[in-house]
Order: structure tokens, then sequence, then C-alpha cells
């Protein structure tokens, strides 16, 4: 019995893969059932379907990059204060002292990177006609889910805390100053008051909500932080098993009818 | 000795250089011996001789010529003052008068939209997709060679922007090529080629291989990049020394690009929700059930060319614009060009209302009165910018009855009222942007609606 044997025989190999190698068309079958991370594909799939030059892969790889994303972030937050006084230094050390410093080079180009395969995707999906029936509704949740990605992006640009950072984000924000009735600086924000008292100003409009402050301080980096790596991601990863399972669902991936 | 502080070539980027035209002469090697094997022939004007070569021949040429560019730059960039392969500034100046107007980039954008559709059989072949690749290489490094263009392409953040131009053309040109294919079959009533040979596999392995290959590759392509290119980290930031230009991150710089048409509360805040609503509502103002699966272009004409209109002008080009073109002041820099602090440029623009008011009936500007009631105020107000209020909801009430009358009839039939009117507004808020831009550039038009008072400026 060769060493392998051995090992693909004991009681803990088993009790980990409840079958045998996937070496036979039976087993090829029983390990996408049975294996949790494969559970998510089909048994079997329309050979065109999952061409390359159909696809372009761009689905898959934008949410490999959410992992990828997710796991470099979290080694990230070791290292990452996000406070007036730390923030900007923690960003310098990752680059000058810390071992895995490299992690945070592969998180920003990683979501450069998914932001475009966003888009690959969405327009793939677009020039192939998936979205129409029987698949229109998870084309809008793949749109909520783009709005969420270019939300994940905009809230990581902001903690390096550096003069990139601030200022793309003041630019970005700026524009919740004018949002209709609930800016300040909004048309129509004065119809929203109490005997003569505006409610809306600018410690209470739209762009106070989303900075926590009359301009980009520490309450906006807090903020953004919070929802860079908690409350956005946990939105999109509820949003991405909602987006498979439709898939899924919806007759698989889109072919000719 | 003087030392230029711009200095367009210095023995680095010469050497630089060299391994971006290794990369063209080994992929162009590849293409060669594709050409050589698929053994096409190309008849000689007669002038030539009018014998018949292989085309390979003319691909083996470009690779030499582009082998001994390439040498030129691994041998000579020790001394660059002597180095001659740049581009000649006729050129340079020529690129920048047509890139450094936003009138002509988006008309050259739209003429490059319209010549795709229009061009698509000839574009999305193998030749013609490998030689436009190649000028644009040749292109980029042809410009590297610039120091004010390696200042605003090099930019960290903008690497990825270059690369994106690449990728989008790439799989613009694959979906014609796709679309092409499908769309003879069609013709010829034959299914389209998704449908041939579909049948079931495992996806254990020809799926999960994949996919862990795919996976592989990306990781280590990621890992590359980030050790190669060191993400932007600027001085800490500060909330007093505003930087000039202050542009948001780069994938909402079509959107602030809209900025210098529409005031923020349009710009920022109902354009992009347009944006968003838009497109989630697509799937339910699409009737036409053909094309669900499979690539094609002639049966579904109309909504293809609205969405490519959609993403590569208005979408991909106003990024490219705000990315590399828009400098200090917000005001337009050639790809060559220096980023003057001190350029100036005129603005003189008048609203609507005043060309009314002033020029067209030669009176003063109604002025509501402060002591006079709420009500008599909005009143005066609203007969002031009546013209442009007028103008507004003709475009978006009574253009989409004239459309319903017209040139789509057979829309509004099969669409429904509702439905209808959805898609009709989107389309004109769509083209708000180019209206609005050629209303700006024909007359200098500000605002069509300037309510000043209460922050609602159309």
């Amino acid at each position: 019995m060769s060493v392998g044997d051995y090992i693909r025989e004991s009681q803990i190999w088993k009790s980990v893969f409840r079958h045998p190698a996937p070496y036979d068309r039976r087993n090829r079958v029983v390990v996408m059932l049975t294996n949790f991370f494969l559970h998510l594909h089909p048994v079997s799939i329309k050979q065109n379907g999952i061409a390359l030059s159909y696809t372009w892969c761009m689905g898959g790889i934008t949410f490999f990059l959410f992992l990828v994303e997710t796991i470099t972030g979290v080694l990230l937050m070791f290292y990452y204060r996000p406070t007036l006084e730390w923030a900007f230094n923690d960003i310098l050390a990752l680059r000058d002292v810390s071992t895995l410093g490299v992690m945070r080079e592969v998180h920003r180009w990683g979501a450069h990177a998914m932001v475009i395969t966003v888009w690959l995707h969405m327009y793939r999906v677009f020039l192939t006609g998936s979205y129409k029936p029987p698949r229109e509704f998870n084309w809008v949740i793949g749109v909520i889910l783009l709005k969420f990605t270019l939300l994940l992006s905009f809230t990581g640009y902001l903690l390096p805390w550096d003069q990139l950072a601030i200022w793309a984000i003041t630019v970005g924000s700026n524009m919740a100053r004018a949002t209709p009735v609930l800016g300040h600086e909004g048309p129509g924000f004065q119809l929203l008051n109490i005997g003569g008292y505006d409610l809306i100003t600018n410690a209470s409009d739209a762009r106070f909500l989303l900075l926590g402050s009359k301009f980009v301080g520490e309450e906006t980096l807090n903020r953004f932080y919070i929802l860079h790596c908690v409350a956005i991601p946990l939105a999109v990863a509820g949003l991405i098993a909602i987006h498979f399972w439709r898939v899924r669902k919806d007759g698989g991936i889109s072919q000719p009818l | 000795m003087h030392l230029d502080p711009h200095p367009n070539l210095t023995s680095s980027v010469i050497y630089g250089l060299g391994f971006l035209y290794l990369v063209q002469v080994v992929m162009n090697l590849f293409w060669t011996a594709r050409c050589m094997k698929a053994g096409n022939h190309q008849r000689l004007p007669s002038v030539l001789g009018g014998g018949d070569v292989p085309v390979a021949m003319w691909w083996g040429m470009y690779t030499a010529l582009l082998s001994m560019v390439m040498i030129a730059h691994f041998t000579g960039y020790r001394n660059p003052e002597a180095f001659s392969l740049l581009l000649p500034d006729w050129f340079k100046g020529s690129v920048d008068v047509c890139v450094n107007d936003p009138k002509l980039f988006f008309l050259i954008s739209t003429l490059i939209f319209a010549g795709i559709i229009l061009l698509r059989k000839t574009l999305a072949t193998d030749t013609a997709g490998w030689m436009l690749f190649n000028a644009a290489t040749l292109f980029l490094s042809l410009s590297l060679t610039d120091w004010d263009f390696r200042q605003i392409v090099g930019k960290p953040d903008n690497v990825p922007i270059v690369g994106m131009l690449f990728i989008v053309g790439f799989f613009t040109w694959l979906f014609f090529k796709k679309a092409n294919e499908n769309d003879r079959r069609i013709e010829q009533g034959l299914r389209p080629l998704e449908a041939e040979n579909n049948e079931k596999v495992l996806v254990w392995p020809d799926l999960v291989y994949t996919e862990l290959i795919v996976m592989i590759a990306l990781t280590a392509f990621l890992f590359v990049w980030g050790v190669l290119l060191e993400a932007p980290l600027e001085e800490p930031a500060s909330s007093v020394k505003t930087p000039n230009p202050s542009k948001a991150p780069w994938y909402f710089l079509g959107l602030q690009e809209m900025l210098v048409y529409y005031d923020p509360w349009l710009a920022g805040v109902v354009f992009p929700s347009t944006i968003l609503g838009g497109l989630m509502a697509l799937p339910y103002i699409d009737f036409n059930k053909k094309g669900n699966g499979y690539y094609t272009f002639n049966e579904r004409k109309f909504a293809i060319s609205v969405f490519l209109f959609g993403f590569l002008p208005l979408w991909v080009g106003m990024i490219v614009l705000g990315t590399f073109l828009r400098g200090p002041n917000w005001n337009m820099f050639g790809i060559y060009e220096y980023w003057d602090v001190h350029k100036l440029e005129a603005l003189n623009n008048v609203n609507l209302s005043e060309y009314f008011w002033l020029y067209g009936l030669g009176m003063s500007m109604p002025v509501p009165d402060a002591t006079s009631s709420f009500g008599a105020q909005i009143a005066t107000i609203v007969w002031r910018e009546l013209p442009g209020i007028l103008v507004t909801l003709g475009y978006l009430l009574l253009l989409p009855s004239v459309m319903a009358m017209t040139v789509f009839r057979n829309f509004a039939f099969r669409m429904g009222f509702f439905r209808f009117m959805v898609f009709a507004n989107l389309v004109l808020l769509m083209a708000a942007l180019p209206a609005k831009m050629v209303l700006r550039w024909a007359f200098n038009l500000k605002y069509l609606v300037a309510i000043p008072e209460y922050f609602i400026n159309i």
C-alpha cells in the first residue's frame, strides 16, 4: 500500500472527504454535491456556457477579487488604526517597515481591478442579452452590487489619510450637499422647516450623515472605516449569495434557448 | 551645464522603453509565425511587379523594424541627448489640438463610437484587431518619450486606467467578432454558434480546473503588479492645502466632468441615481426577446448601440477626459502639454433667461421684490425663467409624445404608455449631457433655468 493510498484510506481523510477521489464519472458528480465549496456549481453544464470567449470569466474574477480584498483587508486591519494620529503613519509603516506591506499594494490594485471587472462583467451580460427573462431580477441585484463595489472603493480611498485621500473624498462627498430637499445647498431644502427654522443645515444634511462632520475629519475616517471594513462587505456578501443563488435558480449560465 | 528640469528622455526612460519594444517584438514574432502557418498571400500592386507575396512577409518586416528600434534603445540609452527616436513636435501639437478641447474630444470619441459600429465587419477581424493593438502599443511607447505624457499616464492610480482602455478595446473587438459570426449564421438560417455542439460536460474537471488556473494566475498577476508599482501615498492630509486640480477617485471622474455642464444637484445626485435606476430598469424596458444567451448585433441594433454610446464615449470617454486631460483650475490640457497653473481660459457663459429678456426683448430682467409676499416672489422668478422652464418641460414631457408618434411608433405601441415614458425619459436624460455640451459650445449657454435663490439651476 502506497503512502498516498494509506492517507486516503485513513479515518481522518475519509471524515473530511466523504467520497473517493474524483477519478471516475460517479465520483466527479459526488464531489460537486458533497463539497461545500463546490456546491455553488451545478454537476454538469453546457460546454459552450463555460467557454472563456463567451463568459470572459469576469463575474468569477470579480468574486475572486472580492475574496482577495477580504483576505488582504483583514491582514491590513492588523496594522492600521483609523485615527488622525495613526492612520497616515500606519500606511507609511506598511510601505517601509512591515513585512507584509505589499498587501497594501495588492489590496489597492485589486480594488481598481475589481471596479473594472465588475464593469466588464456587466458589459458581457448586456452584450449576450443575459439580463432578459428569466434573469431580469438578477441583473437588478447586479446593479446594486455595482453600486456597493464603487462605494467600497470610495470609502477605502479615504483610509490612507493623505492629500490624495481627503481631497478625493471631499470632492466626491461635496455632491451630497446638493441633494434635493436633504442637502443644505440642494433645491427645496427650505421645505423641511418648523416655524421658519430650517431642519436641513450643514450640520444635519445628507453630507453630514455621510461624513459625520461638517468637513472630512476624524469622524469621517471612523465612519468610512466601519463602512469599508464591516457594513458594506457584509451587505455585499449577502447580495453575492443571492446573486449566485439566482444564477442557479434562473436556469444557470445563459445560453441560446 | 544647463539641465532641463523636464527632460523628454533620460537614460532610464530609454532603457525601460527597450523592454516595451521587446514585448512588441516577441508578440509580433508569434503573429508572423501564425501568418506563415496560415499561408495567406497578397498580390502586389502592378507598380511593384504584381507578384504574390506571403502576408507573413509584411509582419516579418514590421517585426524586424521593431527589433532595430529595440536594439537602438538598449544600445543608445547612455546618451539621451543624442537619442533621436522621439515624437516630432508637429505630431504632439496636432494631437494636443484634437484633445485639449472638450468639443473636439467629444466629437472624436463619438466618431470613434460610430466608426466602430459602421465598420464592425472590417474592424472585428483578427488582422484588423492585431493592427489596432499594434497601433495602440506603438502610440503608447512613442508617447512615453514625452515628459508631460509620462507625468499623467505614470501616476500610480492612472496606470489601471491605461490598462482598462486596452481591455475595454479588446472585449469590444471580441464582441463584434463573435456577433458578426452569429449574424452571418442567422442570415443563412442557422442557429447561433453558441447553440452548436452544446453538450453537457461535468463541472469537475471542465470548469473547476479553469477556475483554479484563473485564480492562481490572477494572484500571481496581482503580486507582480504590487511589487512593480508602489501604491500612491502623498503628503499627510491637510485640510488647508487644497490641491489643484482636486479630483474625485478615477471611476467618478465621468460624473465630475458633468459638473462643468450641470449643477451638483443634477450632476452629482440626480444623474448618478438615474444611471443606476436606468440600468435596473433596463430588463423591463427591453421587450426584444431575441439575442438572449448569445452574441449578436443585428438582432438588437438599437439596444446595443445605445448601451455602447453610454459606456464608450460617455462613461469611459469622460473618465479619460477627466483623468488625463483636466489639469489645474479644471482647464483642458493636451496629453503632451505642460500643466501650467496660469493657463487662462475665458469663461463667459450666459443664462437662457438673460438671452431672452436682455438680448431678445431688450428689456431688463424681472427682479423679485424682496418686500412682497412669498407667492409673488415665486411668481416673478417663474416668470423670469419661463422660457427655460418651458424648454425643460417640453424636453421631458412633450418630446416623448412626439417621439411616440414619429421615430419610436413601434416602441410606443409595444411598450404601453408607462413603460414608454420611462424609456423615453431615460434616453432623454442620457442625451441631456451631450445636449447641454452642444448648447454650451454653440451659445455659451450657462443655465436653461437659473434660480440660484433656491439652488434650482438646470
